[in-house]
């Protein structure tokens, strides 16, 4: 949490002047009492008693001219912490920013997505909210309360007792009150992120709910969890809505007991009546100041309950660590040694005791049915996920001994979902590869199979494409995700069932292209269809994250039974003919 | 500018709408904010009278003191307590007006139409419904908090002054308006500012949710710097305006303390001549207070200020809050779906005849898709769509299920009345509930919600038992997958499915189908990412649930599409060939020539 004040580092001249002109502010208030005490006890009752009318101009001239003055330095101020506080979001946004990116895989899994949205919106807001509060009043308040408090001892140190007594008690229901709201603000965010999620969910999915004709249930769920929602901030705020009373009582009480020991002391001659009022005046001053602090505090509690679950993300460390240094020596042969895969919070392993080896340049099938761990094999090369046994192991070096970015640098992936971004094809390709130039984009395009179509946009290259690719046809998007994947010319190629949304034509026609590559990649084609790996130089065949068989498409055809049962399913018709022909 | 403040008038007009179901709460917040100001008003007047009675060593009346310091201990207690009771009702109120305008925005989601789903990000939706909701929720609840009692506190404040010294009063009453003014102009000013900020704002979160959902990518290809960059850049917009509103909506506030400590200096100055007796000629004579009665307007002076400068801190709040309600409200206000007509038949039996009639539609007017299209589906028949991508297969699906109406023409299906007559109507003239219930849909584009899996199959039939649930699944072949889940059944998925495969959500997308039975089924590359040897096991399953049902299949394994009764070829928009197999491989047409291919949804763009 207080690391996160390091992202006001670079404003350290705005964190310190916005105080410091606030505190020279609330300094010239302090004197007002004083003034008005003098004006009081030697304006107008002199101790020639004879009113000095000079002295009452000078001094109501010096009360305008600190208001001038105060003026001059709340601006100053106000213009600090604003900077301050906007400077501190942008920094922190951009760091939460650049941790979220960060994250691997694993980490991403467990948080879903809402939650992190929440936390880069609407919790930074409040956190800027509340440094901007806090530069800007809530250190004007102990300046205040103390500084009043110094001053009633110089008027006198007796009375002053009363403000020594009252200002622990005034911070124990400030700080108090604080304490027992934070973790349920906390708690407010946390029901704010299952609303996000919900109306996320229906605006994704608003085809199934009405296809379904769960409008009404989907409602009850929105409204079930706003209710919920609505309850919380309501006790949150019974008890936030306990401070300004409180002060107010603890202060009045004690303004009584003031007025009555100052009574004590004039009767007894220790005190004027001048200095009574000066003492009145400076607990009126906490009273206004603590009343205003009491409406910051709302909003510096929320921002502590932001900042504490912007700090949860950011205490976060990816599970991967990244301290390879070995620099890739040429080949891309890709071996697999016993390697088990269970993903946290899993039951069991998705991936057991698999071995493969692939050959730089070589062509590797992986078939098997949903569900059978296929995309976990390829999620293991690029680093997605740790192999939990064993060894992967890329130009024979293991996969960990490579910065990640460099491993992943030489990898070229093409997801089985399809996810464009906003921005035009240009800008979507070079994703692969910041340096390509357009011709290299266009022999990608072609390679995918997706140049017909892009040519025949509006502005080909820069065809705007919708958030999310809405803009596109899944076979469309498929193809690009293909092209994003050739730009960057990769050693390993990973195609994770990335044909599926594209006819056999076109995928034959595709797996034809990705063969004839000049730069010849290491390919691994995740795939459901037999047709699809029968190019390949050797197939991985899974069933329930177990290897059983890994070979040539032709000697799994005679020796693995699922294999075999995958390809009839798909060459119904040659089944029929070994029949007959036997 | 003036357009605008006109749009935050009826913003304004529409919040009211809100709090008006909470009138007696509000009656009862204003008394009780009545109460507390006019005791914390009093107790001044209290001190400034004890002070008079503290006078010069041996003078003082301290029994006196003591008596109104006992009703200043009672005053005080009350209005403590008022005061709480107040900031109690005002936290309900607030809280329940924008549970309220959730509601609101989130039915209104519900019902808009899904053209507008479609092209609207989804992060930008969410942005008005949770944080500008929020946003807005912190100005109203200053707005209550501080608004009516600084305004209470004024006038409070203006007529015990009166009660003192009325030549005061009028030189105060004089002088604060330049506060309210200096105030009014700086708000009016900055409205736009915040405007823009909330846009910039928007967009960001459009930005984050895109960059989010889309992370793996971002990893996989290494383009976190790319990604950050033009994060960057809009970070720095948005810092550039947010700093531009902050600062200048944050002058407010200094500049109405400097007014107030102007009037302080002069009630100070007035007041002290006051005491001592002043004749300024021409009739300006100021006299007849004390002491005490001094220190009562000071602090008058003092208290009178304060709420100059909450309501300004509270307009401030309300330009942002403002802002914030004027997008949730365009929200609200979007135009809904057409409303089921009131007269609307709610078609319970379905007979599984579908119509359509020289039907035209297209997304964008300059673009024509369908065009006088004519199609008559008998009950119990497999029609199977086949075609080039944007040949308008999904379009037609749209329309079938009514997530768009129809340009032109007419969709109607037939269904036995409760009277027994078998109708023949459009389906604008049925209610989408019992329209869409009649359809089972499978998408290619899985859709699951957080929640376990056993809530996302009950989806199309919440009631069903654990037995049919697992029927189900059997049937689909998810039972195998989620029975090795941690928690089987129970296990809570993520959002849009964690870390479940594509064809893992595709299998649970079909068990909901499974179980629910509908009469008829839309299937919609439903297979597409499951593999060969698990869709065929599907496929007899689907086959068993297709006898005697409607079906319309958009499919592109050869062996589903050969077994349909119809098998309709799109192209541009248009059926161009209609037929069984045979039949349309003996045309040797466009289907011939995709058959000969070996794939029926030709991918390749004509």
């Amino acid at each position: 949490m207080i690391k996160l004040l390091t992202y006001l580092k670079g404003y350290k001249k705005e964190c310190i002047l916005a105080p410091l002109f606030k505190l020279l502010e609330a300094s010239f208030e302090l004197i007002v009492p004083l003034i008005i005490a003098a004006i009081i006890d030697y304006g107008i009752t002199p101790e020639a008693l004879s009113p000095d009318k000079p002295f009452i101009y000078r001094m109501c001239l010096c009360l305008a001219l600190l208001g001038i003055v105060g003026l001059m330095c709340a601006v100053i101020a106000q213009y600090f912490a604003a900077k301050a506080a906007v400077g501190f979001s942008k920094e922190l946004k951009s760091s939460l920013f650049r941790k979220i990116q960060s994250l691997s895989f694993t980490e991403f899994d467990t948080l879903g997505n809402s939650t992190m949205i929440t936390r880069m919106t609407s919790d930074v807001n409040q956190l800027q909210n509340a440094v901007n509060l806090t530069l800007r009043l809530f250190l004007r308040a102990p300046v205040i309360v103390f500084g009043a408090m110094i001053m009633a001892f110089t008027v006198d140190a007796k009375a002053a007792v009363t403000f020594v007594i009252i200002i622990p008690l005034l911070s124990f229901v400030v700080f108090g009150i604080m304490y027992l709201t934070v973790p349920l603000y906390k708690k407010v965010q946390e029901h704010l992120d299952r609303l996000l999620g919900i109306t996320r969910e229906n605006l994704s999915g608003a085809r199934v709910i009405r296809a379904f004709g769960r409008e009404d249930s989907e409602t009850e769920r929105f409204n079930g969890a706003n209710d919920r929602l609505s309850v919380m901030q309501r006790v949150v705020g019974r008890i936030s809505a306990l401070t300004n009373p409180l002060t107010f009582l603890l202060i009045n009480a004690a303004i009584i007991v003031l007025i009555y020991i100052g009574a004590i002391n004039v009767q007894a001659g220790d005190l004027t009546q001048g200095e009574v009022i000066a003492l009145y005046n400076y607990m009126s001053q906490i009273l206004v100041e603590l009343i205003k602090l009491a409406n910051l505090i709302v909003t510096v509690t929320k921002g502590l309950a932001s900042g504490k679950r912007i700090s949860g993300v950011m205490e976060l460390s990816s599970s991967l660590d990244d301290n390879g240094t070995s620099v890739p020596t040429g080949g891309a042969d890709v071996v697999f040694d016993n390697v088990t895969l269970t993903y946290k919070n899993a039951g069991s392993p998705s991936l057991f005791a698999i071995n493969l080896h692939a050959s730089d340049g070589e062509t590797i099938g992986i078939i098997g049915g949903t569900g059978s761990g296929k995309s976990s094999v390829v999620n293991l090369i690029p680093r997605f996920y740790e192999a939990t046994e064993g060894a992967v192991i890329i130009g024979g070096k293991n996969v960990k001994e490579y910065p990640v970015e460099t491993l992943r640098k030489m990898i070229g992936i093409v997801p089985q979902y399809a996810r464009l971004f906003k921005g035009t094809v240009r800008d979507n390709l070079k994703m692969g590869n910041e340096n390509a130039t357009d011709e290299e984009l266009v022999t990608a395009l072609k390679d995918a199979q997706a140049w017909d179509f892009i040519s025949a946009k509006p502005g080909i290259l820069d065809y705007e494409i919708e958030q999310a690719g809405r803009n596109l046809s899944g076979g469309q998007k498929q193809r690009l995700t293909i092209a994003r994947a050739l730009v960057r010319r990769p050693k390993i190629l990973i195609l994770d069932d990335s044909a599926s949304a594209l006819d056999y034509a076109t995928d034959a026609a595709l797996r034809r292209s990705i063969s004839r590559l000049e730069y010849r990649p290491t390919t691994f084609i995740v795939s459901q269809r037999a047709s699809s790996v029968l190019g390949a130089d050797r197939v991985l065949v899974l069933e329930d994250g177990e290897s059983v068989g890994f070979d040539t498409p032709a000697k799994l055809l005679e020796s693995c039974e699922v294999y075999r049962e995958i390809y009839y399913c798909q060459f119904p018709d040659e089944k029929k003919e070994e029949v007959s022909g036997i | 500018m003036k357009k605008k403040s006109k749009v935050s008038k009826g913003t304004v007009k529409k919040i009211f709408r809100y709090i008006k179901g909470y009138r007696m709460l509000l009656a009862a917040s204003l008394l009780m904010g009545a109460l507390s100001v006019a005791l914390s008003l009093f107790i001044p007047l209290l001190i400034g009278n004890a002070i008079d009675c503290i006078t010069t060593p041996g003078n003082v009346d301290i029994d006196k003191i003591v008596r109104i310091l006992i009703i200043g201990v009672i005053s005080v207690a009350i209005a403590a307590l008022s005061q709480w009771v107040m900031n109690i009702i005002n936290n309900k109120i607030t809280y329940n007006v924008i549970r309220d305008i959730r509601r609101d925005a989130f039915e209104k989601i519900e019902i808009l139409p899904l053209s507008y789903v479609d092209t609207h990000p989804t992060g930008e939706t969410v942005s008005r419904v949770i944080s500008d909701v929020d946003q807005f929720a912190d100005g109203l609840l200053m707005g209550f908090s501080q608004f009516f009692t600084g305004v209470l506190t004024i006038l409070g404040t203006l007529v015990f002054m009166l009660t003192i010294s009325p030549s005061i009063t009028v030189a105060v009453v004089v002088l604060t308006p330049i506060s309210l003014f200096v105030a009014a102009f700086i708000a009016k000013n900055t409205h736009a500012m915040f405007m823009l900020r909330a846009k910039t704002n928007a967009e960001q979160t459009a930005f984050i949710d895109e960059a989010i959902t889309g992370q793996k990518v971002i990893a996989a290809f290494s383009a976190q710097d790319k990604k950050q960059d033009e994060f960057e850049e809009i970070n720095v917009q948005l810092a550039d305006c947010s700093l531009k509103a902050i600062f200048f909506s944050a002058l407010i506030n200094p500049s109405t303390r400097f007014v107030n400590s102007l009037v302080y200096a002069t009630v100070a100055l007035i007041g002290a001549l006051s005491v001592i007796g002043f004749d300024g000629g021409l009739g300006v004579v100021f006299s007849g207070i004390t002491v005490g009665n001094l220190t009562t307007l000071l602090s008058y002076a003092n208290q009178y200020t304060k709420p100059f400068n909450e309501i300004s801190g509270v307009v401030t709040e309300l330009q942002n809050s403002l802002a914030c309600a004027e997008r949730i409200f365009a929200l609200i206000e979007e135009k809904p779906e057409i409303p089921d007509p009131e007269n609307a038949f709610v078609m319970e039996t379905p007979s599984g005849d579908v119509t359509l009639s020289d039907v035209s539609f297209s997304y964008d007017p300059a673009r024509p898709l369908i065009q006088h299209l004519s199609l008559d589906v008998q009950s119990g028949k497999k029609i199977a769509i086949v075609g080039p991508t944007g040949c308008g297969k999904t379009t037609l699906i749209n329309l079938i299920m009514r997530f768009y109406d129809v340009c032109d023409g007419s969709i109607k299906m037939s269904f036995t009345d409760k009277s027994g007559y078998k109708v023949n109507e459009d389906i604008r003239n049925i209610t989408r509930k019992s329209m869409r219930a009649a359809y089972g849909m499978v998408l290619q584009d899985t859709w699951l919600k957080y929640g376990t899996i056993r809530e996302n199959i009950l989806i199309g039939k919440p009631d069903a038992t654990d037995e049919e649930m697992i029927a189900a699944a059997k049937a689909a072949h998810s039972h195998s997958f989620i029975r090795r889940l941690p928690n089987g059944y129970d296990t809570v998925i993520g959002e849009d499915g964690g870390s479940l495969s594509q064809g893992q959500k595709q299998l649970l997308s079909i068990t909901r189908v499974m179980l629910c039975l509908p009469p008829m089924l839309i299937l919609d590359e439903a297979t597409s990412s499951i593999d060969t040897r698990t869709e065929q096991k599907i496929q007899s399953a689907f086959a068993e649930l297709m006898r005697g049902r409607t079906s319309f299949i958009v499919a592109h394994r050869l062996s589903t599409i050969r077994e349909s009764d119809t098998i309709l070829v799109m192209k541009d928009g248009n059926v161009i060939e209609m037929g069984t197999h045979e039949e349309l491989l003996a045309k040797n047409g466009f289907y011939a020539k995709l058959s000969a291919a070996g794939q029926m949804n030709s991918d390749i763009d004509t």
